[in-house]
């Protein structure tokens, strides 16, 4: 049904050309939003719902876009759909707009869209563009909820707020991290997982 | 492609074209979801003085806020807002809070009983505090200290209620309560958001106005023995 090259297209960012582990992009909001378990999700929705919706608009209009002013017209359309989004957060789920707060802005600046427009929506069609964007948006998704599982679990004994670690556990002298709640260990988490990938990957080639 | 795309006329006629479009799209999107929106804002508002007068939230806390407000005093100026509830046949007000922490702006909303004087609960939120730090200023343990304080000292003077590290004495008799140890400066600021808003802003409300209030309100339930301090 999907011929090797939408195969590559959609499933290579998941895991061989993971756009946060391989190609590093978009640190800076994983560090942010990965406190909990439910802004992460939010997140990464939002932002692969944006990067291919970025996609297929910069790749239907790619042959009429002057040379000169690409990059501003990506980022208008980047800017506009982020805006648009925001909108639609603020007014159908306010609690999670409020925590997501500033770093829903800052999708714009965030390198996986700017990246794949100027790759990939520049010189593909609108489907494999939209193939693209999801893959790379569920790519940068999948690391953002695993560093959040592993945040929230430790730093807050909770899983998308309900708490997991029973309470006899705490009667017995067990504490939450709560060195996970600061960004760095975010910055940590991700260099394990960028360990972990780098070091399986190496043994399949 | 006749055109040339690379021409600096067709340039600026694009740019121009797809900024109206984006403009227009944008400013309609914002028309038709800001009445959703500002409802969302009033709603959360709404949401944290339930917080602060220690209700749970259930289902609809817009009707259970209906339920239990009075009116509200000064509202409609978007800084100094009192509202006035009543719970379980007891007056209370609540004022909202706003001052500054570590990173950005912190605020809130205080609960007083009718004698203006004790804490019924209290309720703070944050732009941007440290997580696990500064943020835990909204949580129960920290707001669950305030309850029951009294932000009058024994002559009557509004003194607010000052938040000191664990083992620190207030100077001037002012009740206390303890730091979140680690967010010295989230706790300071959050003492001083208490001081300026209680001994200042609301200095009015609290002293000559409030007590023919206060005195109308007792005669009418008088069923809790007020201000005989003063």
């Amino acid at each position: 049904m999907l011929s090797q090259k939408t195969k590559d297209t959609l499933l290579g960012p998941l895991n061989v050309n993971n756009p946060v582990v391989v190609q590093v992009l978009g640190i800076c909001s994983a560090l942010a939003v990965t406190v909990q378990l439910k802004p992460a999700l939010v997140m990464g929705i939002a932002v692969t719902i944006i990067v291919a919706m970025a996609n297929v608009i910069v790749s239907l209009i790619r042959n009429t876009i002057p040379m000169r002013i690409r990059i501003i017209i990506q980022l208008v359309v980047v800017a506009a759909l982020v805006t648009l989004v925001s909108e639609v957060l603020k007014a159908f789920a306010y609690d999670v707009a409020m925590q997501l707060s500033v770093y829903l802005g800052l999708i714009i600046t965030n390198c996986i869209l700017m990246g794949r427009l100027e790759a990939f929506a520049m010189t593909n069609n609108a489907w494999d563009s939209f193939l693209d964007g999801l893959g790379n948006g569920f790519g940068y998704a999948i690391i953002l909820i695993i560093v959040a599982f592993f945040r929230e679990l430790l730093g807050s004994g909770a899983l998308l707020g309900y708490q997991v670690i029973p309470d006899s556990w705490y009667a017995a002298g067990y504490e939450n991290c709560g060195m996970m709640m600061m960004p760095a260990m975010a910055l940590i988490l991700v260099g394990c997982i960028i360990w972990a990938h780098r070091s399986i990957n190496k043994e399949e080639k | 492609m006749k055109l040339n795309t690379n021409s600096n006329v067709y340039t600026i006629v694009y740019a121009t074209i797809v900024v109206i479009i984006v403009a227009v799209l944008l400013a309609l999107v914002s028309q038709v979801l800001s009445p959703r929106q500002a409802a969302n804002v009033k709603l959360d508002q709404q949401k944290q003085m339930l917080v602060a007068l220690n209700q749970e939230l259930g289902a609809d806390p817009a009707a259970l806020y209906e339920s239990l407000v009075r009116d509200t005093i000064d509202s409609e100026n978007a800084k100094p807002g009192i509202f006035r509830f009543e719970v379980e046949g007891a007056t209370k007000y609540v004022l909202r809070l706003h001052g500054a922490g570590l990173w950005g702006g912190i605020g809130g909303y205080i609960a007083l009983d009718e004698d203006k004087n004790t804490i019924f609960g209290i309720n703070f939120n944050h732009e941007s505090e440290t997580p696990g730090l500064g943020a835990l200023i909204v949580e129960e343990p920290f707001r669950s200290q305030f309850i029951g304080k009294h932000i009058r000292n024994a002559e009557g003077e509004i003194v607010s209620v000052v938040v000191l590290k664990k083992g620190n004495q207030a100077e001037n008799g002012e009740e206390q309560v303890d730091a979140v140890s680690g967010a010295t400066i989230t706790s300071t600021g959050v003492s001083d958001m208490l001081k300026a808003n209680l001994c200042d802003e609301y200095k009015e409300f609290l002293t000559a106005e409030g007590d023919k209030q206060g005195d109308s309100l007792q005669t009418a339930e008088g069923d809790k023995p007020l201000e005989e301090e003063e």
